[in-house]
């Protein structure tokens, strides 16, 4: 009997979860504001589904109201991944040592 | 066109980096690099996406059009924003992924056989019930994350709203929710679809208009997680891996984060989220206040004071974010080191608007992360330390928490501000924080009250120092 695909999907899906579970709990909590921006920019990786949505118009036709809305959303996407990972390097950037600073 | 199979294993290859980008940050170190990677990440999984579509009509520039656009107002609001105001962009951030992810299920639902999920009207049951639950979790992600949004902004009121019948009303819609999912799955209405977004974005609007300003950490880290299990659902219905591990990495970040958040003020996670907390405790504290006396000093006292110390603990809380007061407490920090006084700082978990704002804040003043400790870190310091430096921080130092099982803040971990031989106290007026209970370390023998705005208060010791 063939295993649904869904199943292994779902599989991954779990197994990411622990994976989250234990790589969170090792971030630092100084850098807990950096973690929150970078899932922002990385959840953006939904701009996948918008960017076939947006291709998914002929050349006669680009425009019908399924790829409009693929559209927004690859702007809203661009605006996240540009703007989370630029403001993550932004704060990335002003964590220094001791010694550094002077 | 690459190969189903090929940009499968991309897909996979860019959920790997993800997960080394979150890796990244256990240390200031790494999390340089991890950004680096979750940036290739991302490079790859749009890369792949356009391979796979294949189809570069002129559809193609349309979508290169679309994200310069995006990608040039990110661009702009990273370099532009202060750090203080960093807690409103994060919950910005999200509710633009909230939306993403309900235009794409719009856009799958109104056209699936773009995605291969079937024709108008006969979408296959799993991927409908998939992008129901993206839709729906992604539009409460939306608008709860514009009410965090205008809370934070200042806009709205940050104290909290509630009304009668309001649980009773929320778990109607939430029921609702689920026999909308039902009904769409079974009928394939388009009516109902709209219905349900219509609904979903309502309860995410009333889920969070009742839970106040300084909740609001844990409320960031709750839309975080939403955001990220939207995405997994959108995951699901594109059957694309890297998709289906980010949401999960992103949903259990925001869980975790809420948690720890919940942790920090010994509260439950329902107690937070059903809200309304401050607007009904305000009782135990208000009967007594103003009756004990309290020493007030000015800058000229505390400069004295720190100066003949030999250690001094720095405990910053929201208000210095307020006062914008992080580089003039860098700078009275640097005269206190040259006078060979040892400075360090205590950081609260839920000091400030969001997980780690307190954090951020001292490192854009250029404070060095290794003099900075968390709460579990530099707790038994404070009896050795002479002089304790409160900073917009109010809840967080009551020992009332401590001694008191009537407070509503009884067992919340708090700073032991009280061992320091003298504690000083930066605050506006001796009204009481956001728990509205009155803070017994005001009234202490050691504590001299600074009343002035935080920054203003701190240049002036400067001075005098």
């Amino acid at each position: 009997m063939e295993i649904d695909p869904l199943i292994f999907r779902l599989s991954i899906f779990i197994l990411s979860i622990f994976v989250g579970y234990y790589v969170v709990w090792s971030v630092t909590p100084s850098l807990h504001t950096p973690l929150m921006s970078v899932t922002n920019a990385i959840s953006s990786v939904i701009i996948v589904g918008a960017i076939i949505a947006g291709l998914s118009g002929n050349s006669e036709s680009i425009f019908n109201t399924s790829s409009i809305f693929g559209f927004i959303a690859i702007a809203l996407a661009a605006i996240n991944i540009f703007g989370g990972f630029l403001v993550t390097q932004r704060m990335l950037a002003m964590y220094k040592k001791k010694k550094k600073g002077k | 066109m690459i190969s189903a199979n090929l940009s499968a294993i991309f897909y996979l290859v860019s959920g790997v980096l993800f997960i080394l980008a979150l890796r990244g940050l256990s240390s200031p170190e790494t999390s340089r690099q991890g950004n680096l990677f979750g940036i290739l990440g991302m490079v790859i999984a749009v890369t792949v996406t356009f391979l796979s579509v294949g189809n570069f009509s002129s559809g193609f520039i349309f979508v290169l059009v679309f994200i310069l656009i995006g990608g040039s107002i990110g661009a702009l609001i990273a370099y532009k924003i202060p750090m203080t105001a960093m807690p409103e962009l994060v919950a910005g951030f999200h509710s633009l992924v909230g939306l993403a992810a309900v235009f794409v299920a719009i856009s799958a639902f109104l056209n699936p056989e773009a995605f291969n999920l079937g024709q108008p009207g006969n979408i296959k049951l799993g991927s409908l019930i998939e992008m129901s639950i993206g839709a729906a979790v992604g539009a409460i992600t939306f608008s709860g994350s514009i009410i965090a949004f205008l809370k934070l902004q200042g806009i709205m009121s940050g104290s909290p709203i509630t009304f009668k019948g309001q649980h009773p009303l929320n778990a109607i819609i939430l029921v609702s929710i689920v026999i909308l999912i039902y009904l769409l799955c079974s009928t394939q209405s388009s009516n109902l679809f709209w219905v349900l977004l219509a609904v979903s974005f309502l309860i995410g609007f009333l889920l969070i208009i009742p839970i106040g300003g300084a909740d609001m950490p844990v409320v960031i880290s709750m839309l975080n997680s939403y955001s990220g299990w939207a995405a997994a659902g959108i995951g699901f219905t594109l059957e694309n891996t890297a998709l289906i591990i980010t949401g999960a990495l992103v949903g259990s970040s925001g869980a975790i984060l809420s948690y720890i958040m919940c942790k920090g003020m010994n509260r439950s996670f329902f107690n937070v989220i059903l809200g309304g907390f401050g607007a009904t405790e305000d009782t135990s504290g208000a009967t007594k206040k103003e009756q004990r006396p309290v020493k007030s000093g000015n800058a000229d006292d505390a400069a004295f004071l720190m100066k003949n110390a030999s250690s001094v603990i720095i405990v910053p809380g929201y208000g210095m974010a307020v006062a914008q007061a992080q580089h003039a407490l860098r700078e009275m920090v640097d005269t206190l080191k040259k006078n060979d006084i040892k400075v360090s700082y205590a950081i609260h978990p839920v000091a400030g608007r969001m997980p780690g704002h307190m954090n951020v804040l001292l490192a854009e003043a250029n404070v060095p992360y290794d003099e900075v400790f968390e709460l579990e870190e530099i707790n038994n310091d404070f009896a050795n330390a002479d002089v304790a430096f409160v900073i917009g921080a109010n809840d967080v130092t009551n020992p009332v928490a401590k001694t008191d099982p009537q407070s509503p803040i009884y067992g919340m971990p708090v700073l032991d501000v009280e061992k320091c031989k003298s504690v000083l106290f930066v605050k506006r007026s001796l009204s009481p924080g956001y728990a509205g209970i009155d803070n017994d370390l005001f009234y202490k023998e050691n504590t001299l009250m600074l009343f002035a705005d935080a920054k203003k208060m701190t240049e002036d010791i400067t001075k005098n120092l």
